[in-house]
């Protein structure tokens, strides 16, 4: 059972921790931080399912996150619905765009699949960028009224970030939950030989299809809650190409495959970003910083920070997830 | 006896390359049947046309009593008909007791973890593969054939599809192969098997089916089949090669 596993009371604690360090002293700067850290593991924990699981390329990761945070935005401002159902429903919709998309697209192996993904990605930002209802390239604001029924702005925006946390640690126990359910090993044959796979019992088809919607559900959620906190978003903001890159460094820089190698690269990575882009010399150097370190990471640890330990010592492989 | 699979006038087409043209033939419960052929006869594509890799574009397809000519692949498993294959697809990255774990998860009794972990090392201890927690991509290719043998059993098939599974060993692995191969039909599991080595396929099948050009040549019992005159020029260009072949040498012997 999940509850036996010592990596699930890890995540809760580590989940504890992001919660207490900024309430501690009301450090406001500190939230800060750590929301972009949660985010950075949300989205590289969910691409690790398609990426490190299943061994399908997603460059398009991003679009569940912006159309989340679109959904989401639209029915808090618009619709004046509260901030957690509509993460919800942001969720739902967003899995079931992606499950369609699945189905369409899923068809197509290794790099054809790749450049379907980044297709989509586009596809969905010019839809979203001449949509009327969702205020077309100008994008949408929220309304300072959605921060009342949470009992004010700076009231609200602790509740979001207790959220976010929240989704952080689901990201991770979805990850190891599957890791080591039937349908995760069914998604690992896949990654090693979808062939085989096949001959051996398991439904890809399905299998995929499920795998690409539910690796959608949470970076949605996330994006709705994310975007809420930042009163406003647009088709630029929303769908980021350069994040979805950026996503695939921190799989690649942490391990994919592994539950804590995902989260660790996402960190790592968000934190090493961060540093750059505030430092006065390194400003906007950060892309080709990450350029570098995925080089380095591809040429000499190919399995990243995770890999790299379980080379050293094999017997890792089964503790660490 | 009652028949566990029964192909019937099976025709596939690639384009304009028929592979494989009406061949019909059935196996009973129990039996080993031999396929043999010439390179190129379909053999393999007749393997993929039953296990539901392929679609036949013609004929029926009957395995234990349902119709599975428009299965898939991994519905087939589910009904009991498991495979390997000729060119080995180990899962590299995983450990052999996962590689095996898949084939008991996914096979016939669609077994849960636990039950399947514990299907799994019994099987590798079966077919003799001893250290589980090794990956899969280390093992040697003799490793590798007894893996896809050790997955394809750990479906708990009734049919059991080995293509190739001798070819590119040594002797003292191709004579425990073939003991494994007799020790898998003790235990109740019907085998299909494609075999170029030629006194491996005579000693253990039951029948033989001989394929050429993807027609169905013969089919009989292993000693009545070498001395089918279509056969023979199948194989060595013009029926009566043995007799010539055998006269050359008493030739040559008497010089």
């Amino acid at each position: 059972m999940i509850l036996r596993r010592p990596f699930f009371w890890i995540i809760l604690l580590v989940a504890a921790g992001f919660v207490y360090a900024p309430l501690h002293g009301n450090n406001v700067s500190l939230r800060e931080d750590l929301i972009l850290i949660a985010i950075a593991i949300i989205l590289a924990s969910n691409l690790n399912l398609l990426i490190g699981y299943t061994g399908y390329v997603n460059f398009g990761h991003i679009v569940f996150y912006g159309l989340g945070g679109y959904v989401g935005l639209y029915l808090t401002t618009v619709r004046g619905w509260n901030l957690v159902l509509s993460a919800l429903v942001a969720g739902v919709v967003v899995s079931v765009c992606a499950l369609l998309f699945g189905l369409a697209i899923l068809r197509l192996r290794g790099a054809y699949f790749a450049l379907a993904t980044i297709g989509i990605l586009q596809a969905v930002q010019a839809f979203v960028s001449n949509f009327d209802p969702w205020g077309r390239s100008t994008g949408m604001y929220l309304s300072f009224n959605s921060y009342q029924s949470l009992g004010g702005a700076r009231h609200a925006l602790w509740i979001t970030y207790f959220l976010i946390i929240a989704v952080m640690a689901l990201s991770m126990i979805v990850s190891l939950v599957i890791k080591n359910s039937k349908f995760g090993l069914g998604l690992f044959a896949i990654r090693e030989d979808e062939d085989a796979a096949v001959v051996l019992g398991v439904n890809a088809t399905v299998y995929k299809a499920i795998i690409y919607s539910v690796s959608a559900f949470l970076p949605a959620v996330a994006g709705a809650l994310m975007f809420f906190k930042n009163g406003m978003i647009d088709p630029s903001i929303a769908f980021e190409y350069m994040l979805s890159l950026e996503g695939i460094v921190m799989l690649m820089l942490g391990g994919q495959g592994s539950v804590i190698g995902a989260a660790l690269g996402g960190a790592l990575y968000e934190r090493l970003r961060s540093y750059l882009l505030t430092s006065p010399v390194l400003s906007n150097f950060h892309l080709v910083i990450a350029g570098g370190l995925l080089l380095v990471v591809v040429l000499f640890a190919p399995g990243g920070l995770i890999g790299w330990v379980y080379r050293l010592v094999p017997r890792a492989r089964k503790v660490i997830e | 006896m009652s028949t566990i699979l029964e192909v019937r006038g099976v025709s596939k087409r690639f384009g304009g390359l028929v592979a494989v043209s009406d061949v019909s033939f059935s196996i009973d419960e129990g039996e080993i049947l031999g396929l043999i052929g010439p390179n190129g006869a379909g053999k393999t594509t007749l393997f993929n046309v039953v296990n539901g890799v392929y679609r036949a574009n013609q004929g029926t397809i009957t395995f234990a009593g349902k119709d599975i000519t428009r299965c898939s692949p991994d519905q087939v498993v589910h009904l009991g008909l498991a495979r390997t294959h000729q060119i080995v697809k180990p899962l590299n990255d995983l450990t052999l007791l996962d590689n095996v774990t898949v084939g008991a998860c996914f096979g016939r009794e669609y077994l849960d973890m636990a039950a399947a972990r514990k299907v799994a090392s019994e099987v590798l201890q079966r077919v003799g593969l001893e250290r589980t927690d090794m990956m899969a991509r280390s093992l040697t290719i003799a490793g590798k054939k007894r893996l896809e043998i050790a997955r394809a059993l750990a479906a708990k098939p009734k049919l059991l599809l080995l293509d190739e599974v001798l070819a590119g060993l040594n002797p003292t692995e191709v004579a425990s192969m073939i003991a494994l191969v007799r020790k898998i039909r003790d235990g109740g599991v019907s085998v299909l098997m494609i075999e170029h080595l030629m006194q491996a396929i005579m000693s253990l099948s039951d029948r033989i089916v001989v394929l050429n050009l993807g027609r169905k040549l013969a089919e009989g019992k292993p000693d009545e089949v070498v001395h089918n005159s279509g056969v023979v020029e199948a194989y060595l260009g013009f029926p009566d090669a043995v007799h010539k072949l055998t006269l050359t040498n008493k030739l040559t012997w008497r010089k």
